[in-house]
């Protein structure tokens, strides 16, 4: 019983050891990203690791105020090619994922297959082409340019948990809708919908960090800076200051606060989104 | 209501998906199969038919084979080491019993909702020869030896990225396994606790055959996605220095919309997409015999 107890207290040990550890590793890069923005250039290059001193504001303070760099506008566009992917998705995605849920016609299966097929192509493959396309169609340089493709490439899987989730709605209500002489608009946006909340919300947070993120669609599409989101304009200020870390630390910092407040409040979306895959199907 | 529905009806509901769908997915992957066969700066008419011609230098171009080598290094080392690490603290934050898991499975998630561009930023600072944390460590452990600039270096730089992808996606692998865990039995550990199993026995005789699932999901994410990297390597010193960190994406990106090599660099993508397309099939082959 004693050594029971003791080979306990022993897991317990390593366990958090090992916690305590991978905890560290992901903490002191944060840390010292956050601290480095306080500090000044001098301290920075003699004592990476301590705490500012003195607490110098000025490089948060200039990058607020848009005395450098632009991140009130990065911010911006970061905002309305996120929110605008997010909206094309949800949009084409639930009609099209009612569609192929809940309405009979011949080619459903085959249709179904063919989005199914954006499962296999990533973006790279399509890169070129669709740069040239788009300037076709005069999109470079304009948020639509961005938005169109992100969500295209986003339909695949979207339509896919959106179709898993109307299929999974009861009959019943079907019936009942159908009897109350329901068409298919009437039925989708009064009773499919308002019991489509969860997974909308997940196709709507997970589109909208995967559009946060990325880089490779508006590094294609925004030759213009007035245009740059987040990850494009740390790159560009990278450019400019390239010795003044303390201004590069304050700016990832400020870059990273919005994922981090994504990330508290959608937290059980974007799980449950990434990991629907995960369990018995 | 598996009912029917009139034809406009259809329209109205399917029309916008699919005309985004095709104009931008389909169509550009089609296309890109089309240019490959070129010689085409992507203005003016696409005239100079090359034949096989770009895939013959694709096979001999020693840069590609540089670039496979080390998304094929990076792949390896993700399933040696990422997974195995993220299946562990799985299992440890996974037990009801263990005080702090919520927190500690919720933190270690963090670095996968930072964009790659800044996670690649703050490493190149970590990796500072002048001011970076290695210099400090150096310092600290080694006085009077000099840092070495790992991303300067070209025998480091792809260790250096490939520890940064490791950072920034075990936490996805750590959550899908969670996912995966969550879905055994309880009874099935306990019966097997009873009859007197170990731990390990457990965890290879229950735990992991019950996980199938997340694991064949995890493994596969991690190998496609590392023949796919492009974000952190292009915040990381866009491949170089002499394309030391160079990866398939990188070097398709700098030969299509760099050099405007729109023909090459077709073909680049097309290779990258049939070698992601036969390891998708083959592990869909593989993983549904072992199912049986």
């Amino acid at each position: 019983m004693k050594s029971m107890m003791v080979s306990k207290v022993v897991r317990n040990v390593v366990r958090y050891f090992f916690c305590v550890i991978v905890v560290l590793c992901i903490a002191v890069p944060l840390y010292i990203s956050v601290m480095g923005g306080f500090k000044e250039l001098g301290q920075l290059r003699a004592a990476p690791m301590s705490i500012p001193d003195p607490f110098n504001v000025n490089q948060y303070l200039d990058l607020l105020s848009g005395a450098r760099g632009s991140f009130w506008r990065q911010l911006g566009n970061s905002l309305i090619t996120g929110i605008g992917t997010v909206a094309v998705v949800l949009f084409a995605g639930t009609l099209a994922g009612y569609a192929l849920a809940r309405i009979r016609f011949k080619l459903n299966g085959a249709i179904y297959k063919f989005f199914q097929l954006g499962l296999l192509f990533p973006l790279t493959v399509a890169i070129l082409p669709l740069y040239l396309q788009l300037r076709t169609f005069g999109l470079l340089d304009r948020y639509l340019g961005v938005i169109l493709p992100q969500a295209a490439f986003q339909l695949a899987m979207m339509i896919m948990l959106l179709r898993g989730f109307i299929k999974a709605i009861p009959v019943e209500l079907a019936e009942a809708a159908a009897i109350d002489g329901y068409g298919h608009f009437n039925f989708l946006f009064k009773i499919v919908l308002p019991l489509s909340t969860p997974i909308l919300t997940t196709v709507g947070v997970l589109t909208l960090v995967t559009s946060w993120n990325n880089f490779f669609t508006p590094l294609l599409v925004f030759n213009d800076p007035i245009r740059y989101t987040l990850p494009m304009g740390v790159m560009d200020f990278m450019g400019e200051h390239a010795a003044d870390w303390n201004m590069i630390l304050a700016f990832l910092t400020l870059a990273m606060v919005p994922a981090v407040i994504l990330y508290i409040v959608g937290q059980k979306y974007i799980v449950a989104g990434l990991t629907s895959g995960a369990i018995k199907g | 209501m598996a009912s029917r529905a009139r034809f406009p009806t259809l329209v109205v509901f399917l029309a916008p998906a699919l005309i985004i769908f095709t104009a931008l997915v389909i169509i550009p992957v089609f296309e890109a199969a089309i240019f490959s066969f070129y010689k085409w700066n992507g203005l003016g008419a696409m005239v100079d038919f090359r034949g096989l011609e770009n895939y013959l230098r694709f096979f001999k171009d020693a840069i590609i084979h540089k670039a496979l080598l080390h998304n094929f290094i990076i792949a390896v080392v993700s399933l040696v080491l990422e997974l195995p690490l993220a299946m562990a603290l799985a299992v440890t934050v996974s037990d009801r019993k263990f005080k702090g898991a919520v927190f500690f499975r919720t933190f270690f998630f963090l670095p996968y909702m930072l964009s790659e561009v800044i996670t690649g930023v703050l490493w190149q600072f970590i990796y500072h020869p002048q001011y970076g944390i290695v210099r400090s460590l150096f310092e600290l452990f080694l006085p009077g030896v000099h840092p070495p600039a790992l991303m300067g270096n070209t025998s480091t730089v792809l260790w250096a990225i490939l520890l940064v992808v490791i950072w920034k996606y075990f936490g996805l692998h750590m959550t899908i396994y969670i996912a995966g865990l969550q879905d055994i039995p309880q009874e099935q550990i306990e019966a097997a606790t009873i009859d007197g199993a170990s731990r390990w026995q457990i965890f290879r005789k229950v735990t992991l055959p019950g996980m199938r699932n997340a694991v064949q999901l995890s493994v596969f994410f991690s190998i496609i996605g590392s023949f796919q990297l492009f974000d952190i390597v292009w915040a990381m010193g866009k491949g170089g220095p002499a394309n030391a960190g160079e990866t398939i994406v990188t070097y398709l990106y700098t030969t299509g919309l760099q050099r405007f090599n729109i023909g090459y660099g077709s073909t680049i993508a097309v290779c990258l997409f049939l070698i992601c397309l036969v390891f998708s099939f083959f592990y869909e082959r593989i993983v549904a015999r072992e199912r049986t």
